[in-house]
């Protein structure tokens, strides 16, 4: 078989048992076998079975994107490793806190692109704004390239959480 | 719970555990975190615990003892320094896959994280060194962590587990007796192979022309039963198989259809066959770097399937075109049902030419070695290997044989013919130098009446040294063979090859006098300098019931042949030093690529 160079990006989900080291394993798996992680979210789901989901993008040739899956899976307080990529359709979401500080023209331009993407101002002064925005990680990297020029000073991005479009659940 | 239900502290529950796990001897060091431990041992007769001098050997020998009985070896050992001598250990089964369960102490709940006396982050350190650890913060989960951990350890693709317990933990009490489990919530590894991809696997073999079957370390691993399921499905097939250093002894050595060990130091016939063929079946094999050389040429015109019971093992190294992922017995259990039930006969006329040319590349002999036989003549390794391996064969004795690491380790996989499993130990993953002595401790705890020789070279069995009183304590008749040639001779060998010649650092400078070290140590030594003393040596040392130390001091210019330089293809073998290109001009085969490479 020949091997396959390209590098490509995947959103993989994976449900683990909520106990103490169990992020670590992860990304000491990532790290110590030379994995890239593009972005990482973790939370408790469900509170009552002990469940977190960890969502991690990645990106590494079709062969690396297989061995990052079956190393996942091998690891004891994981209970299932889900490739939303390849999968099908999935909605991917991330939130940032974009802060913004200037005054006159600027600030007004700030003010109406934030309306135009549909961000939320949650903190204001008289010389700054906190937008906060939810979306797919291109529409967050759009709009904060609009706000560089504005005066964007501070930038807070929680990464990717994403889940498969339709009727099926995962656990 | 009602009030008068039976407590114990958690000291009593680990050993109540080990019991209900039928554990009868624990490798161990004691310590201040582990004290409470060690008190309960005290007053109980089940669990023998085996005193060593270095919590590494405790792990060695832990190894030895499981890879000679497929049972899971058990450590204990403290907290901070305790725990970090034992890391070497734990990589070393992690990467041969041998279960243990490791316990270490821990300072008490309240002090970690303090910078305490003797604390270390174990869990932490040990994460990447273990297939799974545990710290018990509440002695209520410790029974059920402990049965967990051995289920873990055991299962799947085995290997090590540790589970860190605080020194309060092991004082409080608890009613949480446990019991042995055989299920876990999130941990289900996959036993039974996929019906559809063994017919796949047996359509490709039964339609082969230059087939290979390539067995490793996974059937050890998988029992006896695997073994012999291993040498009916290779005699129903008729075709040639080879196995890994890990899996020597899964196939009968002395067997016509077996070609010999594979890789960086297998056989001619061995690799060229891999190299050749037109179907490959791995089962319980890696495809470690070590066998594949380079993997843009490994074995580039076959289809290959792969059995492992780990599923990311597969596509690893090599992409492959079948894979059955299931445990080695239950995968070979299949494929003879398949290739019974499945009519087509084989190409017997194709087979039969493979086998000829086969025959052509046996006939090179390349594991043939000069040794001269006047007395006074100096004594080549492989004759001592091959010497030890006749005298112990011919003693009728059930041998078992452990390594260091180094040139001997692989004159001893070359020479040294294993007939069935369980009998040969060796650090192969992580080529861990003073892995052997240790090792062949926990075998010689596990079969009392047992042959056990350490084949070592002078340099490897420093490193572990300190277990010579271990052996004396438990009056442990372990026999340490050492091709004494004066160099750490990989080291040398690969300066040799790819350095030019220049033995920075190699050479064994200011040896003890081993005769006398073994002496100091209430045991014997002895020594051959020359050929005609050699058989006498093997034959005192097999014959006297104490340890023994064996000085071969063997031709010091020796190297490993065959050999695939790192970086090479199987086809570029060097076969001998008549093989050996001028120094200067490097040898064929050698990249700068391959130079880069371990």
């Amino acid at each position: 078989m020949p091997f396959e160079t390209a590098l490509r990006r995947h959103v993989i989900s994976v449900l683990v048992e909520n106990e103490p080291g169990v992020l670590a394993r992860v990304i000491g798996l990532f790290s110590g076998r030379g994995y890239n992680i593009d972005s990482l979210t973790v939370a408790e789901v469900d509170a009552e079975k002990n469940l977190s989901r960890i969502t991690v993008v990645t990106s590494g040739t079709a062969m690396v994107i297989e061995q990052i899956k079956a190393q996942l899976d091998r690891l004891v307080p994981v209970y299932r490793v889900v490739d939303l990529t390849e999968d099908g359709p999935h909605v991917a979401r991330e939130l940032a806190l974009i802060k913004v500080a200037g005054t006159g023209d600027p600030r007004v331009e700030a003010l109406r692109l934030a309306d135009v993407f549909r961000a939320r101002v949650v903190d204001a002064t008289t010389e700054s704004f906190v937008f906060e925005m939810t979306g797919a990680p291109e529409k967050i990297e759009a709009f904060v390239a609009l706000m560089r020029p504005l005066g964007l000073i501070e930038l807070a991005r929680t990464g990717v959480a994403a889940i498969a479009r339709g009727a099926a659940g995962l656990s | 719970m009602s009030a008068d239900a039976e407590t114990l502290s958690g000291a009593e529950l680990v050993l109540r555990c080990l019991k209900d796990q039928g554990v009868d001897v624990i490798f161990g060091y004691p310590g201040g975190a582990v004290l409470p431990i060690y008190d309960a041992l005290f007053q109980q007769n089940f669990v023998r615990h085996i005193l060593v001098r270095h919590e590494q050997a405790a792990v060695h020998a832990a190894e030895g003892y499981a890879r000679s009985t497929g049972k899971v070896g058990v450590v204990l050992v403290t907290s901070g320094p305790g725990a970090t001598n034992a890391v070497t250990g734990l990589v070393d089964a992690l990467m041969d896959s041998i279960p243990i369960v490791c316990l270490t102490g821990q300072v008490p709940t309240h002090l970690i994280g303090n910078d305490a006396f003797q604390e270390a982050d174990t869990t932490g350190i040990t994460r990447p060194a273990t297939k799974h650890n545990y710290l018990v913060k509440n002695v209520d989960d410790l029974a059920r962590v402990l049965h967990e951990a051995f289920y873990v350890a055991r299962t799947g693709r085995p290997g090590p587990v540790v589970v860190d317990l605080p020194k309060d933990v092991l004082f409080a009490r608890s009613a949480k007796l446990g019991e042995p489990t055989t299920t876990h919530r999130s941990y289900r590894p996959r036993t039974e192979p996929d019906a559809a991809a063994v017919s796949k696997a047996i359509a490709l073999l039964k339609g082969a022309k230059k087939p290979i079957i390539y067995a490793g370390g996974g059937i050890i691993n998988a029992g006896p039963e695997a073994s012999r399921l291993l040498t009916d499905f290779v005699r129903l097939t008729g075709y040639p198989v080879t196995n890994t250093l890990m899996g020597l002894g899964a196939y009968p050595a002395s067997d016509p259809q077996f070609l010999g060990m594979l890789g960086m130091h297998g056989t001619y016939e061995a690799n060229l066959a891999m190299h050749g063929c037109d179907v490959m079946l791995n089962v319980g094999a890696r495809f470690d770097d070590r066998i594949t050389g380079r993997l843009r040429d490994f074995s580039p015109h076959s289809r290959k399937i792969h059995c492992d019971i780990d599923p990311s093992s597969i596509n690893k190294n090599v992409a492959v075109d079948v894979a059955v992922v299931g445990d080695a017995a239950a995968t070979l259990r299949a494929l003879i049902a398949a290739w019974k039930a499945d009519a087509t006969p084989v190409d017997t006329k194709a087979i039969a030419s493979w086998w000829r040319t086969i025959d052509g590349w046996r006939a090179r002999d390349c594991l043939r070695f000069r040794q001269p036989t006047a007395p006074g003549s100096i004594i080549k390794p492989q004759y001592a290997v091959q010497r030890l391996y006749e005298i112990c064969n011919e003693s009728g004795r059930d041998t078992f044989i452990t390594t260091e690491v180094g040139q001997h380790q692989m004159w001893a996989a070359q020479y040294f013919k294993f007939e069935r499993p369980n009998r040969w130990m060796t650090s192969g993953g992580l080529g861990t130098m003073g892995y052997g002595l240790p090792s062949a401790m926990g075998v010689q705890i596990a079969h009392p009446e047992g042959l056990v020789i350490d084949i070592a070279g002078e340099a490897s069995i420093l490193m572990n040294i300190q277990e010579m009183s271990t052996l004396a304590q438990y009056r442990l008749p372990v026999k340490v063979f050492i091709l004494n040639n004066e160099y750490m001779g990989m080291v040398r060998q690969w300066q040799e090859l790819l350095h030019g010649g220049r033995y920075s650092e190699s050479y064994s400078a200011a040896l003890p006098d081993f005769v006398k070290l073994a002496e100091s140590f209430h045991g014997v030594g002895l020594r051959a300098k020359t050929v005609d003393e050699l058989d006498d040596v093997i034959r005192e040392m097999i014959a006297v019931d104490r340890p023994v130390i064996a000085d071969i001091c063997v031709d010091q210019k020796e190297n490993c042949f065959p050999m695939i330089p790192s970086g090479a293809a199987h086809n570029e073998m060097i076969l001998g030093p008549e093989d050996e290109a001028p120094k200067q001009k490097g040898l064929p085969g050698v990249s700068e690529e391959g130079m880069v490479l371990v």
